[in-house]
């Protein structure tokens, strides 16, 4: 299952899992990262918290944690090398992965449709 | 009505609209914050080969003395700015500063000699301010004339001597912070040798019915590129330079600003015209006796950007505040986070380690010579 949030976050639920990166839009809209910082595996957050901060040249920016849950898994990818969510944001740039809380929650997230009516 | 609706636009508006910049609103104007390239790519084209800059947001004026002796416009300027303005040579630019009773800083600007006249330039945000300062002081003994109808474009980098040469040959010759008369896109421009990068290159001031002209001649010229205000920034960052409003303002002084270049001998205590400008005792006192604080360069030591008003502190712990970073970011150039600040002094040696205080974690920085990189200008 995609889901996405207002905050331009994408989520592959699978399971209790979710992957969480940043969309496309978001990417461009950023522009060419300079920095990323990850959260600790075993961190939890609540839904809203900042999770993660990605940083331009001119910019930081938070990552929002998107549902209530515990990160069982990072990217580290993506910190030695920034520049790969400017690249495939949506696919090999994901942020981290989180153990839902309450997997239910993710039902109602924005779909794909949705989020793309958002940002246009 | 909203805010952007009130937005002024410079006479490269419609251009930068078309080359598919990014838009923002600063100090009251509608600028092209990035192109398509992007600020990594247009800084590190800066630095390689040539940018285009729109800076017609910048304040232009005219000075010129009532009695028609250019001498008593600079001796008028001097009543204003710790420099030497009566020694500047026809065809000559210097840095300077307005400072108030205090001896903080209203703006810095750069002031140029013109023959029979003074040509200044101040910042965007400060120059309704600055017009009227330069009114009421010296309007007794001088015309202040704002020029609205004047653009002004900046050409940086390696390339720039060899782009605008291509135009206006004569333009290869001039020395670092020379100023001329030169024709360009059929008109007269005023050419300085002078920028904001760090890098060689020219600032144009052209009137407004030229400017889009002359920028689309520029840009049709292999490897310049237009630039964004995001690599300005970044790009004067690693060059060490001044943004007025963060790094520099009114409860700042020249001294802890590092700025003591910018104050001639002759304007120094001792010097054949020492003070006589707005805060003259505090100013000369922070040259004389040194100051508290300073401005330093700052490198942080991992990768994690320090950005304006960061704390700096002098233990891991962050028990003791010693200063705070005023303009920080990522160097491309560099290929690391840089930042400059101000420290208290007995923290200000280069070589320092300092602890800035980032998402509750104490990163370490370490207090550096400035610039970040060797300039490219051309004495």
């Amino acid at each position: 299952m995609l889901k996405f949030t207002e905050e331009h976050e994408w989520l592959l639920v699978e399971g209790d899992v979710a992957t969480v990166g940043i969309t496309t839009h978001a990417s461009e809209q950023l522009g060419d990262l300079v920095f990323v910082e990850l959260p600790e595996a075993g961190a939890t957050f609540a839904k809203g918290a900042a999770a993660a901060t990605v940083e331009s040249v001119k910019a930081a920016s938070e990552v929002y944690c998107p549902l209530d849950g515990e990160i069982v898994e990072v990217n580290q990818a993506i910190v030695d090398d920034p520049s790969l969510v400017g690249s495939d944001p949506e696919g090999a740039a994901w942020f981290f992965k989180l153990k839902l809380a309450n997997p239910a929650d993710a039902a109602a997230l924005l779909d794909k449709a949705a989020y793309e009516a958002l940002i246009a | 009505m909203s805010a952007e609706t009130d937005l002024q636009k410079t006479p490269l508006h419609a251009l930068h609209l078309e080359l598919g910049a990014r838009m923002v609103p600063f100090a009251g104007y509608d600028m092209p914050v990035q192109y398509p390239a992007g600020v990594l790519k247009e800084h590190l084209h800066t630095r390689a080969a040539a940018g285009l800059f729109d800076v017609s947001h910048m304040g232009q004026v005219i000075v010129k003395a009532k009695s028609g002796d250019n001498a008593d416009a600079a001796r008028a300027l001097e009543t204003l700015v710790p420099v030497d303005v009566l020694g500047l040579a026809p065809g000559r630019q210097r840095y300077a500063l307005f400072t108030n009773k205090t001896g903080g800083i209203l703006d810095d600007l750069m002031i140029v000699n013109r023959g029979d006249h003074f040509f200044v330039v101040v910042n965007a945000a400060c120059k309704d301010a600055d017009f009227a300062h330069l009114e009421k002081q010296i309007g007794n003994t001088c015309t202040v004339t704002p020029l609205p109808e004047r653009a002004l474009i900046a050409l940086q980098g390696p390339k720039a001597e060899a782009a605008l040469a291509s135009l206006a040959p004569e333009t290869a010759a001039m020395k670092f912070m020379d100023v001329a008369t030169v024709k360009l896109a059929g008109t007269d421009c005023i050419v300085s040798r002078s920028g904001y990068s760090g890098e060689d290159g020219y600032e144009i001031s052209v009137p407004n019915e030229k400017a889009e002209e002359l920028a689309r001649a520029l840009l049709a010229i292999d490897g310049v590129m237009p630039i964004g205000l995001g690599a300005r920034d970044s790009l004067r960052l690693e060059a060490g330079l001044c943004l007025y409003g963060n790094d520099i303002d009114t409860t700042t002084t020249p001294a802890e600003a590092a700025l003591n270049w910018a104050i001639q001998k002759v304007r120094r205590t001792g010097g054949a015209r020492a003070g006589g400008f707005p805060g003259a005792d505090a100013v000369l006192k922070g040259l004389d006796a040194g100051v508290t604080r300073l401005r330093v360069g700052l490198k942080p030591e991992g990768k994690a950007p320090v950005r304006g008003h960061t704390a700096l502190f002098a233990d891991e712990a962050g028990s003791q505040k010693v200063g705070e970073v005023t303009s920080g970011g990522f160097g491309p150039t560099v290929e690391g986070p840089v930042a400059m600040g101000y420290v208290a002094a007995d923290f200000a040696a280069t070589g320092t380690t300092l602890y800035a205080e980032v998402r509750g974690k104490y990163l370490p920085v370490t207090v550096s010579a400035l610039p970040f990189i060797t300039p490219g200008y051309k004495r």
